[in-house]
């Protein structure tokens, strides 16, 4: 956990590029090479995805596929959201429904159960830490089914709340909120805001969460991007298509091309719209996230 | 797991005190209630009780009076257990995703970590740019990413049309391979960013004393560097083992490219297309014993390798 509270360390200028002076300049084309390649194997098929959204129907096929050809991204993305009634939109927003809101709630609840796990002595504490941390392990997947069947118990399947409601869950956002609070906050800071007369709940929310507030962003992104990738749990629970997230309306869009292949364009239009948020929401705040998957490095 | 070793000590309940000796325990407890019991509840809801039920359904059975008579369920014992081992779909599915796993696990570690070394080593520039661009795939949904490489790989409709019309890379033969290259593209950034940050934590100390005794950077790399980053390779091992078991999004997604990709590819779909049957308790049943693979295969690996790692 050593490595979580040194992210602002990091940057382009951390590795000392002045060790390299030595190197022979073979090693470094080599080097040079194998980077590219994999830049490259990394990069174009985004590339493609983004020129193929700017393509027409007829000059998708016809036009070689790493360059543009005429400019119709407007008209793409016309035909995108207002194709079956605006419906793309509306899987928009329930995906940010479902990943947003819950990643945010589920930030919240996880943040203060591992609080409370990494700051004070009670009964049980070991069990219960040890039991939640079983759940870091048991993936989103297997759990799909179980869900499926205890929520046709209760008659609740194809409703908003059956994926939100499991999607609030996150038992690695316990681990580390417990690690990054036993590191970042200090117990006589705790015992001051005693001697004030503050309450328990009343600390964490007015002092502890600011000083949690790194590990708080890194527990949100990857809950976010949890939520935002479970294909298993929609496509098991819901049945009408205006509760979809907007993977499952791709995936959904994207078994009918066969059908109707007009649809494609929509499918790719709506995969690069769909990917956009994400992959600059991913650059924008790589500070806190990247020490994130240091904390996680730290768990074997 | 071990580092979990916090100042505050072991639980003073497991002592067997009596309980509420500590005025401060006592004075806490409130406190201690509205912190935990929101997040417990959620996760006695949705996890416990999810896999409780599970395991009670793999155990029930229906019955029949007659052909046509009403439908009850009863306690069935070991009857949907003797079905899944019966099910030749699902042992060849499993073997599929093993076979899977110990090609793509492997390519894709050894990928990570090659990369990882790369951007830590002073042979190569641009190190900011190397590693958003690598990571990059992983902010793509699997969804997505399969529909994309989906359109890739198809004969007609790909920019690749040289390769892809003449290669069937969606036929039979080759479809596993293609699914772990999908794989493969969104997770090895992420991967290669865990072991990178395992490489980051090593003092710089390390290498000056390597240099001195004359180690090339190909030396350091694999007498200094790999041995420090053993545990975060065990742990990016035990997450990839874990996700090849589960696999289910990338064939599900292919299933409308191609027919190669039957209903029963992966122990997921077996599970998926029991349940649309409907016959949820040899699906549960399907769900316990898949459980139970991943974590004994998970255990083993962690086994192994920690034994490895300490010799």
């Amino acid at each position: 956990m050593s490595i979580l509270t040194r992210t602002e360390g990091y940057g382009p200028t951390a590795a000392p590029d002045s060790r390299g002076v030595r190197e022979r300049p073979m090693s470094r084309l080599v080097a040079f090479v194998i980077m590219g390649a994999f830049t490259l194997y990394f990069l174009v098929p985004i590339w493609w995805l983004a020129v193929a959204s700017t393509k027409s129907r007829g000059q998708f096929a016809s036009t070689a596929g790493l360059w543009f050809a005429d400019f119709h991204l407007w008209d793409n993305l016309t035909y995108l959201f207002t194709y079956d009634g605006g419906v793309y939109l509306r899987w928009l927003g329930n995906a940010v429904i479902y990943a947003g809101v819950g990643a945010l709630l589920g930030t919240l609840l996880a943040s203060m159960c591992g609080y409370a796990l990494g700051k004070y002595v009670f009964r049980g504490r070991n069990l219960l830490f040890n039991v939640i941390l079983g759940g870091v392990l048991v993936p989103v997947t297997a759990l799909a089914l179980p869900l499926f069947l205890i929520f046709s118990a209760v008659d609740l399947t194809n409703t908003y709340w059956s994926v939100f409601l499991p999607s609030l869950v996150s038992p690695f956002g316990v681990y580390l909120a417990r690690i990054y609070a036993a590191a970042s906050v200090p117990d006589e800071l705790l015992e001051a805001a005693r001697l004030d007369g503050s309450g328990e709940v009343r600390t964490f929310f007015t002092v502890s969460v600011r000083l949690m507030a790194p590990a708080l962003v890194t527990i949100f992104l990857f809950q976010f991007v949890t939520i935002w990738n479970n294909f298993f749990l929609p496509l098991v629970m819901l049945s009408d298509e205006k509760l979809y997230p907007v993977t499952l309306g791709l995936y959904a869009w994207n078994s009918q091309t066969n059908a109707v292949p007009e649809l494609r364009t929509a499918v790719i239009v709506g995969a690069f719209v769909a990917i956009v948020p994400l992959i600059l929401a991913f650059l924008g705040l790589q500070r806190f996230w990247r020490g994130g998957l240091a904390a996680g490095g730290v768990k074997a | 797991m071990s580092t979990q070793t916090t100042a505050t000590g072991r639980d003073p309940g497991a002592t067997g005190q009596p309980p509420g000796r500590s005025r401060r325990r006592t004075r806490h407890a409130g406190a201690l209630t509205v912190l935990v019991v929101p997040f417990f509840v959620l996760f006695t809801l949705f996890y416990l009780v999810p896999i409780g039920y599970a395991v009670f359904r793999s155990f029930r059975t229906v019955e029949r009076e007659g052909t046509f008579g009403p439908a009850t369920e009863v306690f069935g014992g070991l009857t949907q257990y003797e079905q899944v081992f019966a099910s030749e779909a699902f042992w060849a599915s499993l073997g599929r995703v093993l076979l899977f796993g110990v090609v793509q696990v492997p390519v894709m570690l050894g990928l990570a970590l090659v990369l990882a070394l790369l951007i830590d080593s002073p042979l190569v520039r641009g190190k900011r740019f190397y590693r958003l661009a690598f990571f990059a795939p992983y902010a793509v949904p699997g969804v997505i990413a399969a529909i994309m490489w989906g359109f890739l790989y198809s004969p007609s409709l790909s920019p690749f049309t040289a390769v892809t019309s003449s290669v069937p890379l969606l036929g039979g033969g080759l479809v596993l391979w293609a699914i772990a290259n999908v794989v493969t593209w969104v997770y090895a950034g992420y991967n290669m960013l865990i072991i990178y940050s395992a490489l980051q934590a090593i003092p710089g100390e390390i290498y000056e004393a390597a240099r001195i005794d004359g180690a090339g950077q190909l030396r350091i790399a694999w007498s200094v560097k790999i041995p420090l980053v053993v545990p975060a390779l065990v742990l990016t091992g035990v997450f990839s083992i874990i996700g090849t078991l589960q696999l289910l999004t990338e064939p599900q997604v292919f299933r409308s490219f191609t027919t190669s990709v039957s209903s029963t590819f992966t122990p997921n779909l077996v599970v998926y297309t029991t349940s649309t049957v409907p016959n949820f308790n040899l699906a549960a049943a399907f769900s316990v014993v898949l459980a139970l693979l991943t974590f004994v295969l998970s255990f083993v690996f962690l086994r192994l390798t920690q034994r490895k790692a300490f010799q």
